[in-house]
């Protein structure tokens, strides 16, 4: 109950702090910062609960961007149509990829979902409607619902903010749904949720649907931000990114995820001028993360953070499983 | 009528030089996913840091040649050791620290690593690609009476295919392979009878660091010498190493040849599905054999 109290003020507080940062900061470095996050808590959502790494959202976030920005620009949908049309087709995806991927584990689910994530990349190259090098640009961000231009930058933070936050809840609903329960359980001992009778092969689909879905919601609402898709939204760079804020951030921890993607984004933007040092930190901090820093920030700090700390969040008492494996003890 | 006919069945000289393009990227891909499938075996992890490995031979060679004068024959034996001592002090210093981890964590840190070294690369020498002459032995080419076949290429795909079974030999006939053999089966078990286990993981990283760099070397002169070839070429590895499995060494090889001659028969007939038809066979091994055509179920 505490806990629960101490959650609905941080989630209060983060949402006024939210509501007031485009007059503090640059709205079109928080819009960029609020896809990623979410598509870092989408991603978070197969890592953390269901212990699944997958090397290839890109696939998700650039395909459902490139689907966005061809029907806005194209068809003349309207943004809200837009970015359901990339959704369903994220989720479309999600489905076949997942359930091929999910054939194996482990190590050959990163690199099988990494395979997928190249082929479309090349699909992108190849195919007539994504403009090649120059990917779709100008795309118009129109009027959301016929009626609210999201041309004027506080209005599109605003609208970026909702999508966020719809993304978000639906995760942290799923999260403590009973679906997240046995997804955790699958994490935790998959040959014993078998045994139980759950279905755990339609688990992890499901799972890996919701989280491509949400993916491809952050890349369509961030290829209406910068109103174009390119290339290097679906590149496996952008898969990377990804893993790191989450690792950064700390995985399984629902805001980790979201302070990772602030961090990550804040860095590139600082160095962009500075040309491949970007990758170079990137790399550096991926393998001081794995070496030295793997509960991530929120991971170290998060059990500080709650009124009253419950024996399992102590600090120094977590299972051993936290530092062996990838997930956090539930 | 004409265009028809040349559409259905391409000139026999672009079928074959396409078929050779599709043999020498089979030998690479060979190479690397044997480097791949020994290192799993041993230390358990995939090594996201391969295609950098491979990117680092090619680089060693261009300066071996453009600082020093050192020729392609002497880069082919001196690249594979230099890389293979970095491979070495990288399990020293980084793999051996989270051995006792998930093994995903061996991806990330590799990942990690990879993005170091193409990151620095990139810094050093951009994009572009820097050429690397054939050596002079090898220029030219010889009339075979149906096609003209350039003699560097017809060098890689023999150093290929012997690297292939030399590195076989060792593994299946020798002392040094068996104790691999027994150790990737049950390491516990094999250090008990006095082996140096960990000393064994140390060279087995650092063989499958030094096959990458050969393989990289072979490569120098048909593509450029650039920062990105790595990462190029690491992502079709892992395909192959999916299609394949890493059971067993034939299989890497095998399906290694096997998918780049897919690949550059792909070109001829379907030129724009060249570079997605690797994925897409993936896929339907997936579906029929999840383990993978030579992998063992599990």
């Amino acid at each position: 109950m505490l806990r629960d109290r101490a959650a609905l003020c941080w989630t209060a507080g983060l949402i006024a702090l939210a509501l007031i940062a485009p007059f503090v900061l640059y709205p079109v470095f928080l819009m960029q910062a609020l896809c990623w996050a979410l598509f870092a808590c989408a991603f978070d959502l197969l890592l953390g609960y269901v212990g699944l790494l997958s090397f290839g959202h890109a696939a998700f976030f650039g395909g459902a961007a490139y689907i966005t920005a061809y029907t806005v620009k194209a068809w003349g949908l309207p943004p809200e149509l837009g970015i359901l049309a990339g959704v369903a087709v994220a989720a479309a995806m999600g489905a076949v990829f997942g359930w091929l991927a999910i054939r194996r584990q482990g190590i050959y689910f990163a690199m099988i979902t990494l395979a997928f994530a190249q082929m479309v990349y090349f699909f992108a190259v190849e195919a007539p409607f994504t403009g090649g090098e120059d990917g779709i640009q100008a795309v118009p961000r129109g009027h959301l619902l016929g009626l609210i231009s999201l041309n004027h930058p506080l209005t599109m933070y605003y609208f970026v903010l909702a999508m966020f936050l719809i993304g978000f809840g639906i995760i942290a609903r799923a999260i403590d749904s009973p679906f997240g329960q046995v997804l955790k359980a699958i994490r935790e001992n998959e040959p014993r949720a078998i045994s139980l009778g759950y279905r755990v092969d339609q688990y992890k689909i499901l799972a890996f649907v919701l989280s491509a879905a949400l993916a491809g919601l952050a890349g369509s609402t961030k290829a209406l931000v910068f109103q174009f898709a390119a290339l290097s939204d679906v590149d496996w760079p952008t898969s990377g990114d990804v893993v790191l804020m989450t690792l950064i951030g700390g995985v399984g921890t629902s805001l980790g995820p979201v302070l990772g993607a602030f961090i990550i984004m804040a860095m590139e933007n600082y160095l962009a001028q500075t040309g491949s040092w970007v990758t170079i930190i990137e790399g550096i901090i991926f393998v001081l993360c794995v070496l030295t820093f793997r509960r991530g920030i929120v991971g170290v700090i998060g059990p500080y953070l709650t009124f009253r700390r419950s024996p399992a969040e102590t600090p120094g008492t977590t299972p051993t499983n936290a530092e062996t494996s990838l997930a956090p003890p539930a | 009528m004409f265009s028809f006919l040349h559409v259905a069945m391409p000139p026999l000289p672009l079928f074959l030089a396409q078929l050779l393009v599709g043999l020498i990227n089979g030998g690479f891909y060979a190479i690397l996913s044997l480097g791949l499938a020994i290192i799993f075996g041993l230390l358990n992890i995939i090594n996201f840091a391969h295609g950098a490995l491979y990117m680092l031979g090619a680089f060693c060679a261009w300066f071996l040649l453009s600082w020093l004068g050192i020729s392609y024959w002497a880069a082919l034996l001196i690249a594979p050791v230099a890389v293979g001592l970095v491979g070495m002090a990288i399990e020293r210093l980084f793999l051996r620290r989270i051995a006792r981890l998930d093994h995903l964590y061996g991806l990330l840190l590799t990942f990690g690593l990879a993005l170091v070294i193409d990151g620095v690369f990139r810094q050093l020498y951009g994009s572009s690609g820097m050429p690397y002459s054939i050596p002079a032995e090898l220029q030219g080419a010889t009339d075979l009476g149906f096609m003209f076949l350039p003699n560097y290429r017809a060098w890689v795909i023999v150093a290929s295919f012997a690297v292939c079974a030399v590195t076989w030999f060792v593994i299946e006939r020798t002392r040094i392979g068996a104790l691999l053999r027994a150790a990737t089966e049950n390491p516990e078990l094999v250090r008990a009878f006095g082996i140096n286990v960990p000393r064994l993981v140390t060279l087995t990283y650092g063989a499958g660091a030094a096959l990458a760099a050969f393989a990289g070397v072979l490569a120098a002169p048909i593509y450029q010498v650039s920062p990105l070839m790595g990462v190029n070429i690491i992502t079709v590895v892992f395909a192959v190493v999916v299609i394949g499995g890493m059971g067993s060494i034939l299989g890497a090889v095998i399906s290694g040849f096997a998918l780049g001659v897919i690949e550059g028969m792909t070109k001829v007939f379907w030129p724009e599905a060249s570079t997605t038809v690797i994925f897409v066979i993936m896929a339907l091994v997936l579906l029929v054999k999840p383990a993978g055509l030579f992998g063992r179920a599990g």
